[in-house]
């Protein structure tokens, strides 16, 4: 277990620094320069070598990236010229949100997409697991914001039902104040997951049930409810727990475009904002993040999965 | 190497290039069955009315696509305000948009470059997958170590964070947007192709054409990939679809094809200005465009699937 572990931690020291080398490289792809892209196109080259010098621009490739990778480990994600403002900052006045609202959305599309996905197993070919397969095809197959063009179309211009707009609050505390207009960028990320969930579930599920200890299960006359909780539930859980683990970077699309149909003031919005008006600092500081949650996110599955089954902890 | 150890391990290519007569696998000298389940794959398929349908609706869209603006003549280019936002009418059956251009000669020319790009990004990001995951999975040890980190990093990084960034920088092309969706989509496909590899090498086929002294790059491109190519049409036809998704959703959010050219995505962005106007014709026709095209590539990707399951029951 612990050289599992161990290894396991590795990788993802290693696949964190190749992500922070990515981001850099990105940044030095940039046109011109960045002294460019931040002072201006009217910048004279004296303020430019100053700027350059002022931001250690001025030295070796391997000497910035070395400094960039300092300033990371001391948890500074960079400097916004343009909003006048710490990347750091930014992020923690605003992941609070996403984190409320991706993973009510996730938890919401777990508790759905499981059992949905057990009954269709089990009814397999049967009326509800058409209807559900196909509604979950149908999710699926829909980029997520016309998704969010029909649900406000739906409900919210048709039937008055919700705002089609999310709170606009900037902290925490007023995002919640008003849940109902959490409503519709909840449920779309919820619609989106689940329909990605059931499916492994579903699949899972089935393979599971074609096993031979659950036929040993019912041959030994266990309770049908017993050997669906004990043996499959539970095996099946396995599996879709490391696809949970390695959909987070289809989780975070899918939050990115719901902020950005619901003006949600999060993370998703801030990065597409700063995109707009080439706020580069910006644009990196949360690719890096993004790629340090998606990487804890697959580490973390990986973990839970060698905790879930024994077959991995005592290879 | 000789023509009688070359014919030893003719008869698995042959059986997987050519299809056999019918019936179970017939013996071959060395005591492994000729695989004659490729010749089922068609039929299989053909019994798949879902498949059948999703294949139908690509030919279809790419007719219309392509022929329908020979015949259905209207000026993309030119904005013209005295016609903005006209509902269905005679001589134009979906009415116009916001800049006078006729909504249904838009979607076909907006549908040229979406299956253009689709095509064209799955075959080259699965070109690039397969390359690189039969390699990886048959090379092992440190080179598969390395090899599978580079993707593991690639994944780390959701690909709308990149494509955003990059389009915030560069000016999208065809070409551009090719090249970049192709870098951000091989990796699933790299994944797939390893760890078929991985458990094709171990088999006694491939051992004895290696024993044989087949040189590596023989037992990759003669046996690893034509064995594992099932699973890897199944996941190009895959590519297509989230390639389409990926690169609406990039046109949705302004970074898309730059005006002139018209886009599904751009269409529909551009559109949900006017919802609370209740111009339907500039939002459902795109919306419904984009996914229709997703679901007749799914559903094809699905049935095909299906028929490679079937050949491997029969065996």
């Amino acid at each position: 277990m612990t050289g599992f572990v161990l290894r396991r931690l590795g990788q993802a020291v290693i696949v964190v620094l190749g992500v922070t080398l990515v981001t850099f490289l990105l940044e030095h792809l940039i046109p011109g320069s960045l002294a460019h892209a931040i002072l201006g196109a009217r910048a004279s080259p004296g303020e430019i070598a100053a700027f350059n010098r002022a931001n250690g621009l001025d030295h070796p490739l391997a000497e910035q990236y070395a400094a960039f990778i300092g300033r990371l480990a001391a948890g500074d994600l960079g400097y916004s010229y343009r909003l006048n403002q710490s990347v750091d900052s930014l992020v923690l006045h605003q992941l609070p949100n996403d984190l409320v609202l991706v993973g009510a959305a996730l938890a919401l599309a777990l508790l759905i997409a499981v059992p949905l996905g057990m009954a269709q197993a089990v009814h397999r070919n049967r009326a509800i697991d058409h209807v559900a397969t196909s509604a979950a095809f149908a999710l699926y197959s829909m980029p997520s914001y016309w998704l969010a063009l029909l649900l406000i179309a739906g409900l919210s211009i048709g039937l008055h039902a919700f705002p089609a707009e999310a709170p606009q609050a900037a902290a925490i505390g007023g995002l919640l104040a008003s849940p109902r207009a959490l409503v519709l960028p909840a449920a779309t990320l919820t619609l989106v997951n689940v329909a990605l969930f059931s499916r492994y579930m579903r699949a899972a599920a089935i393979a599971t049930l074609a096993e031979d200890y659950v036929r040993v299960a019912r041959a030994k006359g266990l309770p049908a409810r017993l050997v669906l909780s004990r043996h499959v539930l539970r095996n099946s859980l396995i599996s879709v727990t490391t696809l949970v683990g390695l959909s987070f970077p289809a989780v975070l699309t899918s939050g990115l475009i719901v902020e950005y149909v619901y003006n949600v003031p999060g993370l998703g919005l801030t990065y597409y904002t700063a995109a707009v008006n080439a706020d580069y600092p910006v644009e990196l500081g949360i690719t890096v993040l993004v790629g340090v949650i998606t990487v804890l996110g697959n580490l973390s599955a990986d973990l839970a999965y060698a905790v879930l089954d024994p077959r991995i902890r005592y290879e | 190497m000789s023509d009688a150890l070359r014919a030893a391990d003719r008869p698995r290519v042959r059986g997987l290039s050519r299809p056999e007569p019918s019936g179970p696998g017939r013996p071959v000298p060395g005591g492994r069955a000729a695989r004659p389940g490729w010749s089922r794959v068609p039929r299989a398929f053909a019994g798949h009315r879902l498949g059948l349908a999703g294949l139908a609706l690509i030919a279809f869209l790419t007719l219309c696509c392509f022929a329908g603006p020979l015949v259905y003549h209207t000026d993309q280019v030119h904005a013209n305000i005295q016609l903005t936002n006209l509902p269905p009418g005679p001589g134009r059956p979906l009415g116009t948009d916001g800049n006078g251009f006729d909504v249904l000669g838009r979607l076909l020319v907006g549908g040229q470059s979406t299956l253009e790009i689709g095509f064209a990004v799955a075959l080259l990001a699965t070109a690039l997958g397969v390359v690189w995951g039969a390699i990886s999975g048959f090379a092992g040890g440190l080179a598969d170590a390395v090899m599978m980190r580079v993707v593991d990093i690639a994944l780390a990084i959701p690909a709308i964070f990149v494509l955003i960034f990059l389009s915030s920088v560069l000016r999208p092309t065809i070409g551009l947007l090719v090249l970049v969706l192709s870098l951000l989509s091989w990796l699933g496909p790299a994944r797939l192709v390893r760890g078929e590899t991985l458990t094709l090498r171990t088999r006694e086929f491939i051992e004895a054409v290696s024993v044989m002294g087949g040189r590596r790059l023989r037992v990759v491109a003669r046996h690893l990939i034509p064995n594992a190519s099932g699973v890897i049409v199944v996941s190009a036809t895959f590519q297509v679809a989230d390639a389409i998704i990926l690169l609406a959703t990039l046109s949705f959010l302004g970074f898309g094809l730059p005006p002139p050219a018209a886009t599904w995505g751009g269409m529909l962005s551009q559109g949900t200005t006017f919802l609370l106007d209740g111009y339907w014709w500039e939002v459902y026709p795109a919306g419904f465009a984009i996914m229709l095209t997703v679901i007749a590539f799914n559903l094809v990707a699905d049935a095909l699937a299906a028929s490679l399951d079937a050949r491997h029951r029969q065996q």
